[in-house]
Protein backbone atom coordinates (compact mmCIF):
# COMPACT_ATOMS: atom_id res chain seq x y z
CA UNK A 1 0.00 0.00 0.00
CA UNK A 2 1.15 3.60 -1.02
CA UNK A 3 1.30 6.75 1.09
CA UNK A 4 0.77 10.44 -0.39
CA UNK A 5 3.25 12.68 0.70
CA UNK A 6 1.22 14.40 3.05
CA UNK A 7 0.25 10.94 5.19
CA UNK A 8 1.91 12.70 8.22
CA UNK A 9 -0.17 15.86 7.98
CA UNK A 10 -3.40 13.58 8.38
CA UNK A 11 -2.33 11.29 10.88
CA UNK A 12 -1.48 14.66 12.71
CA UNK A 13 -4.65 15.67 12.19
CA UNK A 14 -6.49 12.79 13.67
CA UNK A 15 -7.70 11.58 10.08
CA UNK A 16 -8.92 7.78 9.71
CA UNK A 17 -7.20 6.36 7.38
CA UNK A 18 -8.36 3.58 4.45
CA UNK A 19 -7.24 1.91 1.74
CA UNK A 20 -8.77 3.16 -1.44
CA UNK A 21 -7.21 2.49 -4.78
CA UNK A 22 -3.94 0.77 -3.45
CA UNK A 23 -3.10 3.83 -1.46
CA UNK A 24 -3.24 4.67 2.42
CA UNK A 25 -5.93 7.58 2.40
CA UNK A 26 -8.12 9.65 4.69
CA UNK A 27 -11.56 8.94 4.87
CA UNK A 28 -12.45 11.64 7.15
CA UNK A 29 -11.47 14.09 9.81
CA UNK A 30 -14.06 14.50 11.44
CA UNK A 31 -17.72 14.19 10.79
CA UNK A 32 -18.73 13.20 7.06
CA UNK A 33 -21.62 15.17 6.78
CA UNK A 34 -20.38 18.08 8.43
CA UNK A 35 -17.42 18.02 6.21
CA UNK A 36 -19.49 18.14 2.84
CA UNK A 37 -21.66 20.98 4.29
CA UNK A 38 -18.17 22.76 4.82
CA UNK A 39 -17.45 22.40 1.33
CA UNK A 40 -21.03 23.70 -0.18
CA UNK A 41 -20.75 26.72 2.19
CA UNK A 42 -16.68 27.80 2.66
CA UNK A 43 -13.93 25.92 1.70
CA UNK A 44 -12.25 21.98 2.14
CA UNK A 45 -8.85 21.20 1.27
CA UNK A 46 -8.27 17.45 -0.12
CA UNK A 47 -5.33 15.75 -1.02
CA UNK A 48 -5.39 14.05 -4.12
CA UNK A 49 -2.07 12.82 -4.14
CA UNK A 50 -3.39 9.51 -4.86
CA UNK A 51 -4.48 9.90 -8.43
CA UNK A 52 -2.45 8.92 -11.26
CA UNK A 53 -0.87 11.95 -13.40
CA UNK A 54 0.44 11.29 -16.65
CA UNK A 55 2.50 13.74 -19.09
CA UNK A 56 2.43 12.19 -22.91
CA UNK A 57 4.44 14.17 -24.93
CA UNK A 58 6.53 13.54 -28.52
CA UNK A 59 5.48 14.53 -32.15
CA UNK A 60 2.10 12.81 -31.70
CA UNK A 61 1.17 13.12 -28.24
CA UNK A 62 -2.40 14.56 -29.01
CA UNK A 63 -2.84 11.67 -31.86
CA UNK A 64 -1.82 8.74 -29.28
CA UNK A 65 -4.50 9.92 -26.76
CA UNK A 66 -6.59 10.17 -29.70
CA UNK A 67 -6.10 6.63 -30.32
CA UNK A 68 -7.03 5.68 -26.76
CA UNK A 69 -9.26 8.02 -25.06
CA UNK A 70 -12.67 8.85 -25.99
CA UNK A 71 -13.11 11.85 -26.33
CA UNK A 72 -11.43 14.45 -29.27
CA UNK A 73 -8.09 15.87 -27.90
CA UNK A 74 -7.32 17.32 -31.27
CA UNK A 75 -10.56 19.49 -30.55
CA UNK A 76 -9.52 21.17 -26.85
CA UNK A 77 -8.57 24.39 -27.11
CA UNK A 78 -4.70 25.17 -25.63
CA UNK A 79 -5.55 25.42 -22.18
CA UNK A 80 -9.09 23.50 -21.90
CA UNK A 81 -10.10 20.27 -20.12
CA UNK A 82 -12.60 17.48 -20.54
CA UNK A 83 -13.35 14.69 -19.19
CA UNK A 84 -13.11 10.84 -21.15
CA UNK A 85 -12.95 7.23 -21.08
CA UNK A 86 -10.30 4.81 -21.84
CA UNK A 87 -12.04 2.22 -23.14
CA UNK A 88 -11.59 -1.36 -24.44
CA UNK A 89 -11.92 -2.85 -27.77
CA UNK A 90 -15.13 -4.00 -26.05
CA UNK A 91 -16.36 -0.23 -25.07
CA UNK A 92 -16.48 -1.33 -21.86
CA UNK A 93 -14.79 1.67 -19.59
CA UNK A 94 -11.30 0.83 -18.28
CA UNK A 95 -11.04 4.51 -16.70
CA UNK A 96 -12.36 7.81 -16.93
CA UNK A 97 -10.45 10.47 -16.86
CA UNK A 98 -8.88 14.69 -17.32
CA UNK A 99 -7.57 15.70 -20.54
CA UNK A 100 -5.25 18.56 -19.80
CA UNK A 101 -4.53 20.34 -23.28
CA UNK A 102 -1.12 21.68 -22.81
CA UNK A 103 1.26 24.16 -25.38
CA UNK A 104 3.36 21.15 -25.61
CA UNK A 105 1.68 17.41 -24.86
CA UNK A 106 -1.18 16.19 -22.96
CA UNK A 107 -1.53 16.06 -19.22
CA UNK A 108 -3.54 13.23 -17.92
CA UNK A 109 -5.42 12.77 -15.00
CA UNK A 110 -6.59 9.27 -13.84
CA UNK A 111 -7.88 6.97 -11.43
CA UNK A 112 -5.32 6.28 -8.68
CA UNK A 113 -7.01 2.49 -8.47
CA UNK A 114 -6.53 1.91 -12.37
CA UNK A 115 -2.89 4.21 -12.81
CA UNK A 116 -0.87 1.25 -13.25
CA UNK A 117 -2.92 -0.54 -16.15
CA UNK A 118 -3.72 2.77 -17.72
CA UNK A 119 0.08 3.37 -18.24
CA UNK A 120 0.25 -0.01 -19.31
CA UNK A 121 -2.97 0.18 -21.68
CA UNK A 122 -1.50 3.62 -23.33
CA UNK A 123 2.08 2.87 -23.92
CA UNK A 124 0.67 -0.81 -25.25
CA UNK A 125 -1.11 1.37 -28.04
CA UNK A 126 1.78 3.76 -29.35
CA UNK A 127 2.75 1.51 -31.77
CA UNK A 128 4.80 3.51 -34.51
CA UNK A 129 3.16 6.89 -32.95
CA UNK A 130 5.75 9.66 -31.86
CA UNK A 131 4.93 9.56 -28.10
CA UNK A 132 5.85 8.60 -25.20
CA UNK A 133 3.81 8.90 -21.72
CA UNK A 134 5.93 9.37 -18.53
CA UNK A 135 3.99 8.87 -15.44
CA UNK A 136 4.44 12.05 -12.86
CA UNK A 137 2.52 10.31 -10.04
CA UNK A 138 5.42 9.65 -7.70
CA UNK A 139 7.33 12.77 -8.54
CA UNK A 140 3.97 15.14 -7.74
CA UNK A 141 1.55 15.71 -4.86
CA UNK A 142 -1.71 17.27 -5.68
CA UNK A 143 -4.20 19.14 -3.80
CA UNK A 144 -7.79 20.40 -4.43
CA UNK A 145 -9.53 23.28 -3.00
CA UNK A 146 -13.40 23.24 -3.29
CA UNK A 147 -15.87 25.21 -2.45
CA UNK A 148 -17.42 29.13 -3.06
CA UNK A 149 -14.33 30.42 -1.03
CA UNK A 150 -11.73 28.88 -3.05
CA UNK A 151 -10.32 31.29 -5.48
CA UNK A 152 -10.22 34.00 -2.50
CA UNK A 153 -8.29 31.47 -0.08
CA UNK A 154 -6.10 30.34 -3.37
CA UNK A 155 -5.17 33.95 -4.37
CA UNK A 156 -3.65 35.07 -1.19
CA UNK A 157 -0.66 32.32 -2.37
CA UNK A 158 -0.78 33.27 -5.79
CA UNK A 159 1.07 35.35 -7.79
CA UNK A 160 2.20 35.75 -11.25
CA UNK A 161 -1.45 34.83 -12.63
CA UNK A 162 -4.82 35.74 -12.52
CA UNK A 163 -7.40 33.19 -10.54
CA UNK A 164 -10.10 34.86 -12.26
CA UNK A 165 -9.03 34.26 -15.29
CA UNK A 166 -9.03 30.96 -15.16
CA UNK A 167 -12.52 29.61 -16.41
CA UNK A 168 -14.59 26.44 -15.34
CA UNK A 169 -12.53 23.18 -17.24
CA UNK A 170 -9.55 25.24 -18.00
CA UNK A 171 -6.02 26.08 -16.31
CA UNK A 172 -3.45 27.91 -16.39
CA UNK A 173 0.40 28.32 -14.96
CA UNK A 174 1.08 30.72 -11.93
CA UNK A 175 3.43 31.22 -8.83
CA UNK A 176 1.62 29.24 -5.44
CA UNK A 177 3.47 29.48 -2.52
CA UNK A 178 6.77 30.55 -4.20
CA UNK A 179 6.68 27.68 -6.76
CA UNK A 180 6.98 28.75 -10.44
CA UNK A 181 4.67 27.58 -13.22
CA UNK A 182 2.28 25.53 -10.48
CA UNK A 183 -0.09 24.38 -12.68
CA UNK A 184 -3.57 25.25 -11.87
CA UNK A 185 -7.07 24.06 -12.97
CA UNK A 186 -10.41 25.15 -12.22
CA UNK A 187 -11.83 21.61 -11.76
CA UNK A 188 -13.15 19.60 -8.82
CA UNK A 189 -15.10 16.56 -7.85
CA UNK A 190 -17.82 18.34 -5.80
CA UNK A 191 -20.01 20.25 -7.73
CA UNK A 192 -18.43 23.55 -6.13
CA UNK A 193 -16.70 25.93 -7.50
CA UNK A 194 -12.47 25.36 -7.04
CA UNK A 195 -9.21 24.49 -7.91
CA UNK A 196 -6.80 21.24 -8.57
CA UNK A 197 -3.38 22.17 -8.11
CA UNK A 198 0.04 20.18 -9.02
CA UNK A 199 2.73 19.87 -7.18
CA UNK A 200 6.35 18.71 -6.67
CA UNK A 201 6.04 15.73 -4.34
CA UNK A 202 8.28 17.78 -1.50
CA UNK A 203 5.99 20.92 -1.46
CA UNK A 204 2.88 19.56 -0.74
CA UNK A 205 3.19 19.80 3.32
CA UNK A 206 4.52 23.40 2.60
CA UNK A 207 1.29 24.32 0.54
CA UNK A 208 -1.28 22.40 2.50
CA UNK A 209 0.15 23.86 5.46
CA UNK A 210 0.29 27.64 4.29
CA UNK A 211 -3.23 27.00 2.90
CA UNK A 212 -4.61 26.10 6.09
CA UNK A 213 -3.06 28.67 8.06
CA UNK A 214 -4.43 31.38 5.31
CA UNK A 215 -7.54 29.86 4.73
CA UNK A 216 -8.63 29.48 8.46
CA UNK A 217 -10.48 32.96 8.61
CA UNK A 218 -12.77 31.65 5.20
CA UNK A 219 -13.53 28.35 7.14
CA UNK A 220 -11.26 26.39 5.34
CA UNK A 221 -10.74 22.48 6.90
CA UNK A 222 -8.99 19.66 5.26
CA UNK A 223 -11.93 17.43 3.79
CA UNK A 224 -11.68 13.49 3.38
CA UNK A 225 -12.77 11.00 0.41
CA UNK A 226 -15.91 10.44 2.36
CA UNK A 227 -17.32 13.77 1.98
CA UNK A 228 -15.73 13.66 -1.14
CA UNK A 229 -17.91 10.48 -2.37
CA UNK A 230 -20.95 12.27 -1.41
CA UNK A 231 -20.22 15.75 -2.75
CA UNK A 232 -19.53 13.88 -5.92
CA UNK A 233 -22.88 11.80 -6.15
CA UNK A 234 -25.27 14.98 -5.66
CA UNK A 235 -23.43 16.36 -8.26
CA UNK A 236 -24.35 13.71 -10.27
CA UNK A 237 -20.82 12.73 -11.00
CA UNK A 238 -19.37 9.03 -11.91
CA UNK A 239 -16.93 7.69 -9.93
CA UNK A 240 -15.28 4.40 -11.05
CA UNK A 241 -16.10 1.08 -10.21
CA UNK A 242 -19.76 2.42 -9.40
CA UNK A 243 -21.21 3.91 -12.05
CA UNK A 244 -18.74 2.62 -14.73
CA UNK A 245 -16.39 0.19 -14.89
CA UNK A 246 -15.11 -3.01 -16.84
CA UNK A 247 -18.40 -4.48 -17.89
CA UNK A 248 -20.77 -1.21 -18.04
CA UNK A 249 -22.40 0.59 -21.05
CA UNK A 250 -21.12 3.86 -20.51
CA UNK A 251 -24.06 5.78 -22.59
CA UNK A 252 -26.56 4.22 -20.04
CA UNK A 253 -24.38 6.26 -17.89
CA UNK A 254 -24.78 9.02 -19.39
CA UNK A 255 -21.57 9.74 -20.31
CA UNK A 256 -22.45 10.61 -24.31
CA UNK A 257 -20.91 14.14 -23.64
CA UNK A 258 -17.30 11.79 -22.73
CA UNK A 259 -17.35 10.56 -26.61
CA UNK A 260 -16.95 11.88 -29.76
CA UNK A 261 -19.12 9.83 -32.35
CA UNK A 262 -17.49 12.77 -35.24
CA UNK A 263 -16.17 11.70 -38.46
CA UNK A 264 -13.38 14.12 -37.86
CA UNK A 265 -12.44 12.14 -34.35
CA UNK A 266 -11.83 8.92 -36.65
CA UNK A 267 -11.16 5.73 -35.26
CA UNK A 268 -10.35 5.24 -31.66
CA UNK A 269 -10.14 1.67 -29.30
CA UNK A 270 -13.54 0.66 -28.38
CA UNK A 271 -15.64 3.12 -31.41
CA UNK A 272 -17.23 0.38 -33.11
CA UNK A 273 -18.60 -1.31 -30.01
CA UNK A 274 -19.67 1.81 -28.21
CA UNK A 275 -21.29 2.85 -31.54
CA UNK A 276 -23.56 -0.80 -30.90
CA UNK A 277 -23.85 0.25 -27.17
CA UNK A 278 -25.47 3.83 -28.17
CA UNK A 279 -27.92 1.89 -30.09
CA UNK A 280 -28.32 -0.79 -27.21
CA UNK A 281 -29.42 1.03 -24.12
CA UNK A 282 -31.51 -0.73 -21.94
CA UNK A 283 -31.14 1.33 -18.95
CA UNK A 284 -30.52 4.79 -17.25
CA UNK A 285 -28.63 6.07 -14.89
CA UNK A 286 -30.83 8.10 -12.76
CA UNK A 287 -31.09 9.32 -8.81
CA UNK A 288 -32.82 7.85 -6.14
CA UNK A 289 -34.22 9.62 -3.05
CA UNK A 290 -35.56 7.32 -0.08
CA UNK A 291 -37.58 8.53 2.82
CA UNK A 292 -36.97 5.47 4.43
CA UNK A 293 -33.90 4.91 7.11
CA UNK A 294 -31.56 2.61 4.87
CA UNK A 295 -29.45 4.02 2.82
CA UNK A 296 -29.02 2.78 -0.55
CA UNK A 297 -25.92 1.08 -1.49
CA UNK A 298 -24.19 -0.37 -4.59
CA UNK A 299 -25.51 -3.71 -5.76
CA UNK A 300 -29.17 -3.28 -4.16
CA UNK A 301 -32.06 -4.31 -6.74
CA UNK A 302 -35.14 -2.24 -7.60
CA UNK A 303 -37.85 -3.63 -7.69
CA UNK A 304 -41.49 -2.62 -9.44
CA UNK A 305 -44.62 -4.37 -8.96
CA UNK A 306 -42.53 -7.27 -7.60
CA UNK A 307 -40.05 -7.36 -10.64
CA UNK A 308 -36.36 -6.42 -10.63
CA UNK A 309 -36.14 -3.29 -12.91
CA UNK A 310 -32.89 -1.79 -12.02
CA UNK A 311 -29.25 -1.55 -9.56
CA UNK A 312 -28.07 1.36 -7.10
CA UNK A 313 -24.37 2.38 -8.29
CA UNK A 314 -23.74 4.26 -5.35
CA UNK A 315 -25.42 5.35 -2.46
CA UNK A 316 -24.78 7.84 0.75
CA UNK A 317 -26.45 10.14 3.35
CA UNK A 318 -26.48 13.70 1.66
CA UNK A 319 -25.83 16.30 3.66
CA UNK A 320 -26.89 18.97 1.10
CA UNK A 321 -30.91 17.59 0.25
CA UNK A 322 -30.27 15.85 4.28
CA UNK A 323 -31.86 12.31 2.71
CA UNK A 324 -30.49 9.23 1.64
CA UNK A 325 -29.62 9.60 -2.26
CA UNK A 326 -28.19 7.14 -4.60
CA UNK A 327 -27.59 6.72 -8.45
CA UNK A 328 -29.29 3.41 -9.34
CA UNK A 329 -29.39 2.46 -13.59
CA UNK A 330 -33.05 1.57 -13.81
CA UNK A 331 -35.28 -0.19 -17.21
CA UNK A 332 -35.64 2.36 -19.79
CA UNK A 333 -39.39 3.53 -19.35
CA UNK A 334 -39.48 3.38 -15.35
CA UNK A 335 -36.73 6.14 -15.65
CA UNK A 336 -38.91 8.74 -15.64
CA UNK A 337 -38.68 11.29 -12.76
CA UNK A 338 -41.29 10.87 -9.85
CA UNK A 339 -41.63 7.15 -10.36
CA UNK A 340 -42.27 4.75 -7.69
CA UNK A 341 -39.89 2.24 -6.87
CA UNK A 342 -38.60 0.02 -4.06
CA UNK A 343 -35.34 -0.68 -2.74
CA UNK A 344 -34.78 -3.78 -1.49
CA UNK A 345 -32.10 -4.01 1.20
CA UNK A 346 -31.84 -7.71 2.14
CA UNK A 347 -34.90 -8.90 1.73
CA UNK A 348 -36.60 -5.67 3.32
CA UNK A 349 -38.30 -3.29 0.83
CA UNK A 350 -38.33 0.63 1.50
CA UNK A 351 -40.20 2.49 -1.05
CA UNK A 352 -37.69 5.27 -3.47
CA UNK A 353 -38.81 7.70 -5.97
CA UNK A 354 -36.81 8.56 -9.13
CA UNK A 355 -34.97 11.77 -9.45
CA UNK A 356 -32.96 13.57 -12.21
CA UNK A 357 -29.07 13.72 -11.80
CA UNK A 358 -27.61 15.71 -10.27
CA UNK A 359 -29.33 16.29 -7.22
CA UNK A 360 -27.18 19.80 -6.59
CA UNK A 361 -26.13 22.12 -8.92
CA UNK A 362 -24.53 25.28 -7.89
CA UNK A 363 -25.63 27.43 -10.80
CA UNK A 364 -29.21 25.72 -11.61
CA UNK A 365 -31.35 27.35 -8.73
CA UNK A 366 -34.47 25.03 -7.85
CA UNK B 1 -9.27 -1.83 29.52
CA UNK B 2 -12.11 -2.95 28.51
CA UNK B 3 -15.12 -4.53 31.12
CA UNK B 4 -13.67 -7.80 32.06
CA UNK B 5 -17.39 -9.12 33.31
CA UNK B 6 -18.21 -10.12 29.74
CA UNK B 7 -16.88 -12.06 26.34
CA UNK B 8 -16.05 -10.68 22.96
CA UNK B 9 -16.41 -11.97 19.80
CA UNK B 10 -13.58 -11.56 16.85
CA UNK B 11 -16.61 -9.44 14.91
CA UNK B 12 -16.68 -6.96 17.76
CA UNK B 13 -19.66 -8.16 19.86
CA UNK B 14 -19.62 -8.62 23.54
CA UNK B 15 -21.89 -10.74 25.56
CA UNK B 16 -22.31 -10.80 28.97
CA UNK B 17 -24.91 -13.19 31.53
CA UNK B 18 -27.64 -11.18 32.95
CA UNK B 19 -28.91 -13.75 35.77
CA UNK B 20 -30.49 -16.82 33.17
CA UNK B 21 -30.42 -14.66 30.13
CA UNK B 22 -27.51 -13.07 28.20
CA UNK B 23 -27.20 -9.34 26.87
CA UNK B 24 -25.64 -8.31 23.52
CA UNK B 25 -23.87 -5.71 22.20
CA UNK B 26 -21.24 -4.24 20.44
CA UNK B 27 -17.67 -2.21 21.43
CA UNK B 28 -16.55 1.04 21.41
CA UNK B 29 -13.92 -0.50 19.17
CA UNK B 30 -16.80 -1.31 16.39
CA UNK B 31 -18.89 2.05 17.04
CA UNK B 32 -15.43 4.09 16.04
CA UNK B 33 -14.75 1.77 12.93
CA UNK B 34 -18.29 2.93 11.88
CA UNK B 35 -18.58 7.18 13.25
CA UNK B 36 -15.18 7.95 13.49
CA UNK B 37 -16.54 9.51 17.30
CA UNK B 38 -18.84 11.60 15.53
CA UNK B 39 -22.08 9.71 16.84
CA UNK B 40 -24.59 11.84 13.95
CA UNK B 41 -22.72 9.80 11.80
CA UNK B 42 -24.83 6.44 12.90
CA UNK B 43 -27.70 6.45 10.70
CA UNK B 44 -29.15 3.28 11.40
CA UNK B 45 -29.92 0.06 13.58
CA UNK B 46 -31.76 -3.01 12.50
CA UNK B 47 -32.62 -5.12 15.30
CA UNK B 48 -34.43 -8.74 15.31
CA UNK B 49 -37.94 -9.79 15.90
CA UNK B 50 -38.34 -11.22 19.70
CA UNK B 51 -39.43 -14.80 19.57
CA UNK B 52 -36.17 -15.28 16.70
CA UNK B 53 -34.06 -18.42 17.24
CA UNK B 54 -30.53 -17.11 16.01
CA UNK B 55 -27.24 -19.63 15.94
CA UNK B 56 -23.95 -19.15 17.08
CA UNK B 57 -22.29 -16.40 14.49
CA UNK B 58 -25.51 -15.80 12.92
CA UNK B 59 -26.57 -12.39 11.45
CA UNK B 60 -29.37 -10.91 13.86
CA UNK B 61 -29.03 -7.40 12.20
CA UNK B 62 -27.43 -4.48 11.15
CA UNK B 63 -25.69 -1.23 12.03
CA UNK B 64 -25.70 1.77 9.06
CA UNK B 65 -23.03 4.53 9.71
CA UNK B 66 -22.83 7.09 6.62
CA UNK B 67 -20.34 5.47 5.41
CA UNK B 68 -20.60 1.48 6.11
CA UNK B 69 -22.66 -1.29 7.31
CA UNK B 70 -22.25 -3.65 9.54
CA UNK B 71 -23.81 -7.54 10.68
CA UNK B 72 -24.31 -7.90 14.03
CA UNK B 73 -23.63 -11.30 14.85
CA UNK B 74 -24.48 -13.83 17.60
CA UNK B 75 -21.84 -14.77 20.39
CA UNK B 76 -24.09 -17.52 21.45
CA UNK B 77 -27.13 -19.36 20.18
CA UNK B 78 -30.46 -18.52 21.62
CA UNK B 79 -33.90 -16.84 21.61
CA UNK B 80 -34.57 -13.41 21.17
CA UNK B 81 -36.41 -12.47 24.25
CA UNK B 82 -36.52 -8.39 24.15
CA UNK B 83 -34.16 -5.80 22.11
CA UNK B 84 -33.74 -1.97 23.07
CA UNK B 85 -36.23 -0.32 21.61
CA UNK B 86 -34.43 2.75 22.32
CA UNK B 87 -31.37 2.38 20.26
CA UNK B 88 -33.23 2.90 16.98
CA UNK B 89 -34.55 6.74 17.70
CA UNK B 90 -31.25 7.43 19.82
CA UNK B 91 -28.10 6.09 17.66
CA UNK B 92 -25.95 8.51 20.02
CA UNK B 93 -26.47 6.31 23.03
CA UNK B 94 -24.19 3.77 21.16
CA UNK B 95 -21.24 5.99 20.78
CA UNK B 96 -21.73 7.28 24.41
CA UNK B 97 -22.48 4.17 26.40
CA UNK B 98 -21.65 1.00 24.50
CA UNK B 99 -20.89 -1.04 27.69
CA UNK B 100 -24.46 -0.77 29.14
CA UNK B 101 -27.16 1.91 27.92
CA UNK B 102 -26.08 1.06 24.24
CA UNK B 103 -27.06 -3.18 24.90
CA UNK B 104 -28.99 -4.23 21.76
CA UNK B 105 -30.74 -7.68 22.73
CA UNK B 106 -31.12 -9.95 24.95
CA UNK B 107 -31.54 -13.76 24.13
CA UNK B 108 -32.81 -16.87 26.23
CA UNK B 109 -29.22 -18.32 25.67
CA UNK B 110 -29.42 -22.93 24.12
CA UNK B 111 -26.75 -23.70 26.68
CA UNK B 112 -25.35 -22.27 29.96
CA UNK B 113 -22.03 -20.07 30.26
CA UNK B 114 -19.49 -17.99 27.96
CA UNK B 115 -17.23 -20.71 27.77
CA UNK B 116 -17.28 -21.13 24.27
CA UNK B 117 -13.64 -21.27 23.16
CA UNK B 118 -14.46 -18.56 20.41
CA UNK B 119 -15.20 -16.28 23.02
CA UNK B 120 -12.68 -13.94 24.01
CA UNK B 121 -11.72 -12.22 27.23
CA UNK B 122 -11.36 -8.95 27.54
CA UNK B 123 -7.18 -9.19 27.52
CA UNK B 124 -7.55 -11.37 24.39
CA UNK B 125 -9.54 -8.96 22.66
CA UNK B 126 -7.51 -6.09 23.14
CA UNK B 127 -4.57 -8.02 22.15
CA UNK B 128 -6.80 -8.89 18.85
CA UNK B 129 -8.06 -5.21 18.05
CA UNK B 130 -3.88 -4.13 18.60
CA UNK B 131 -2.75 -6.38 16.05
CA UNK B 132 -5.97 -5.20 14.05
CA UNK B 133 -4.67 -1.57 14.29
CA UNK B 134 -1.07 -2.07 12.94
Amino acid sequence: MKDTPLRSVHLDLGARLVEFGGWNMPVQYGSILEEGKLVRTACGLFDLSHMGRFQVLGRDAVALVDRVCTNHCARIPVGAIRYSLLCGEDGHPLDDLLIYRDQVGVYLVVNASNTARDLEWIRAHAGTLAAEVRDLTDETSMLALQGPRSQEILAQVTSAGDLARIGYYKFGFATVCGLPDTRISRTGYTGEDGFELYLPRAEGVRVWHELMRLGKPAGLAPIGLGARDILRLEAGMALYGHEIDERSNPLEAGLDFAIAFTPEKGAFVGRAALERMAREKRARLVGITTPGPRVPRQGQELFRAGERVGAVASGGVSPTLDTNIGSAFVRLGLDQEGTELELDVRGKRQPCRVRELPFYSRTRKK
Amino acid sequence: MRPNDRKYTKTHEWVKLSGEDVIVGITDFAVQELCSGNEGDLVYCDLPEPGRSLEVGETFGEIESVKAVADLNAPVAGTVLEINVSIEEHMEILSKDPWNQGWLVKLQPRTKGLDAPELMDAAAYEAMISAEKH
